[in-house]
């Protein structure tokens, strides 16, 4: 990536950004806001203070992860929208999996922990790189499919198998031992899932563009039948990009479960899986980006919460401010290469 | 409720695949529609909520449960535009876009939908067929929804204007082959775009649906990915949009597998048995693709099939 082409980059996104932002004002103006006033808190809410960047960041911790289950496939020329399901997978893995291991030291036992969610998320995304190569299944529309199966799946578990009845405000598993579970970062609120998330990103990105494997994954996502000439295992490769994408995304759920609730219950689908596509494809689905993007992203939800208390906004507002920015961000990759600034001389 | 039994359950099975098809049916015949053209559009599970949430806004702001229909129709369409509209540009992905209009629709209609959580609309009337019955359960499984008598129509329809209008041949021209279509002169941006508003009106009819038939009510949680299953069925049904009728009464039946269970008291695995279309979607999905050959009828234009 040379120097112009990162710029070109750069400029390109944040013109997308701001006219998202432009078109969320006037969403706000149509409700009698003053959408300057609305962008300020928007700013306060995400990073204003020390307890907003706290919140933001603890936010940005599953985007992280849940995008790279998007940004990984995808260069290998797939479209996978399963973080979500991956990650309630992944929770689920991790509870069920705190059962054997019960007895066990604290780092090996969250270690193993966070390995079976993992481990499972890449399974459940595995599958959908399976299908698409062994039967030609489209990987989109499946692994949408696999995020209502893995929802209605969580539902069950926690409404009969394995409900604590002792959690009264809503159904939920049996909780990880004391002992199981991961807490802040020393000084801050912010859990260890940050960091898991920024290590995740930094290995892959090593991996992806570093690596023979990364670049043969690149020729893959480029054109197939040329991956095939060159005797690449396009199976292999297929399965294995789905893989690690799902392996990160069902970290995220072993994440919130050890870090954040200790616990699975409907708390797991909050939409993560859904602002790590848009993270994915914000950030060009480079993983250092990603962790960049994923902190503006979580300053979104971060300030959904205070846009909601000071104008009355319903939550959704957030929701509808993510949409825009997809939208915008898909329609300005029409841009690359047509911009005279950016051109070679 | 239970003077039928276990054929109550059939009976309840065989309404629901009537009464639950319709969302399946209007989408999938809009997504055919669209895809014929040479595009895809994943964003119809958000036209299809955010159709539902404009109903049944308009329907309670008018009183008037047509208006609402009509709404929500302008709403899918002028979604369907924007997705046409962006899509026309050099270099976008379709089927990234779709996932966009997909989290836009849905988040603009919890937005402008929250005032409308708790009034009462009014609903569409019921034909009802079963009058001459006796048995409630009967008269239930019965009562048709004018929409579904009206997608019922649509379907012989659409399958006949593709297949033998001039409108349905340049369709089809655009979506198998856009050189072709560009040398007789053909304009293949604003024949797609065509086809993906009129396919976006289609899907925000089959929300208003959600929203004043059955259920009857609107909240955030009505569409449970309807929509998304409706396209994956156009894949099942080789873009046929008969059998997008028939495929839709199979969802609809499948949907309504767990509700009628749990009426004769069947009462646990509730939530495996509503994962049952979901996983009907994809089991057919592994049936029908291959990757071997392209599927008969498939548009070789269309992203999602190359």
């Amino acid at each position: 990536m040379t120097i112009r082409s990162s710029v070109e980059t750069a400029a390109i996104s944040t013109a997308a950004v701001l006219v998202a932002l432009l078109l969320f004002g006037g969403f706000a103006a149509a409700r009698g806001l003053d959408p300057l006033e609305v962008y300020r808190v928007l700013y306060v809410g995400a990073f204003g203070t020390w307890f907003a960047v706290q919140n933001t960041l603890t936010q940005a911790a599953p985007l992280m992860l849940t995008a790279l289950c998007t940004a990984v496939p995808a260069r290998a020329g797939l479209l996978v929208i399963g973080g979500e399901g991956a990650l309630v997978i992944g929770g689920l893995a991790t509870v069920l999996a705190g059962v054997p291991l019960a007895g066990a030291p604290a780092p090996l036992g969250i270690a193993l922990l966070c390995a079976a969610g993992a481990v499972a998320g890449g399974l459940w995304v595995g599958a959908a790189g399976a299908l698409r190569h062994w039967r030609g299944v489209n990987e989109t529309i499946s692994t949408l499919l696999l995020n209502y199966i893995a929802i209605a799946v969580l539902n069950h578990l926690i409404t009969g198998p394995i409900r604590d009845f002792a959690q009264v405000l809503k159904p939920a598993s049996w909780s990880l031992g004391e002992h199981l579970r991961i807490g802040d970062v020393p000084g801050t609120s912010v859990h260890w899932g940050l960091a898991f998330g920024v290590a995740a990103c930094a290995l892959l990105w090593v991996l992806m563009r570093r690596t023979t494997f990364g670049f043969a994954v690149d020729i893959l996502g480029g054109n197939v039948r040329a991956a095939r000439m060159a005797g690449l295992p396009v199976g292999a490769m297929v399965l294995v990009a789905c893989f690690l994408g799902g392996a990160a995304a069902g970290l995220a759920g072993a994440v919130e479960v050890v870090a954040v609730h200790g616990f699975a219950s409907s708390s797991l689908v909050v939409g993560y899986g859904y602002a790590g596509i848009l993270v994915a494809f914000l950030a060009r689905q480079n993983p250092l980006a990603i962790v960049f993007v994923s902190v503006l992203l979580g300053g979104i939800s971060a300030s959904g919460g205070l846009l909601q208390r000071r104008f009355g906004l319903p939550d959704a507002a957030t929701l509808v401010l993510r949409g825009l920015l997809f939208v915008a961000v898909l329609a300005s990759t029409t841009l690359y290469g047509r911009l005279r600034v950016f051109r070679r001389p | 409720m239970t003077e039928l039994g276990w054929a109550g359950v059939l009976v309840a099975v065989a309404g629901g695949a009537v009464r639950v098809s319709t969302p399946y049916l209007f989408v999938s015949l809009g997504e055919t529609l669209t895809e014929k053209s040479g595009r895809v559009n994943l964003g119809l599970e958000g036209t299809l909520v955010l159709g539902a949430m404009s109903a049944y806004g308009v329907a309670h702001l008018s009183g008037s449960p047509w208006l609402g229909v009509l709404v929500a129709g302008v709403a899918g369409a002028g979604f369907g535009l924007g997705h046409g509209a962006v899509c026309g540009l050099a270099r976008v992905n379709d089927v990234a876009m779709g996932i966009a209009l997909f989290l836009l629709g849905t988040g603009l209609a919890f937005y402008l939908g929250k005032p409308f959580i708790e009034p009462v609309a009014p609903r569409l009337p019921h034909l009802a067929f079963g009058a001459w019955s006796a048995s409630p359960q009967v008269r239930a499984a019965l009562d048709v929804s004018p929409l579904f008598v009206a997608g019922a129509v649509l379907a012989p329809v659409l399958r006949w204007a593709l297949g033998n209008t001039k409108w349905g041949l340049v369709v089809r021209t655009v979506g198998d082959n856009s050189d072709a279509a560009k040398a007789l002169g053909w304009p293949v941006s604003l024949v797609r775009t065509l086809a993906t508003v009129a396919g976006g009106f289609l899907a925000g009819v089959g929300g208003s649906f959600l929203s004043l038939q059955y259920p009857g009510t609107w909240n955030e949680a009505l569409s449970s990915g309807q929509g998304l299953m409706a396209i994956a069925l156009v894949i099942f049904a080789r873009w046929d949009p008969m059998a997008c009728f028939y495929a839709s009464l199979l969802f609809g039946g499948a949907t309504a597998l767990g509700p009628a269970l749990q009426s004769v008291g069947v009462t646990t695995n509730y939530y495996l048995y509503g994962a049952a279309p979901y996983v009907l979607t994809l089991g057919l999905l592994v049936y029908s693709s291959s990757t071997r050959h392209t599927l008969v009828g498939a548009p070789s234009e269309l992203t999602i099939s190359r």
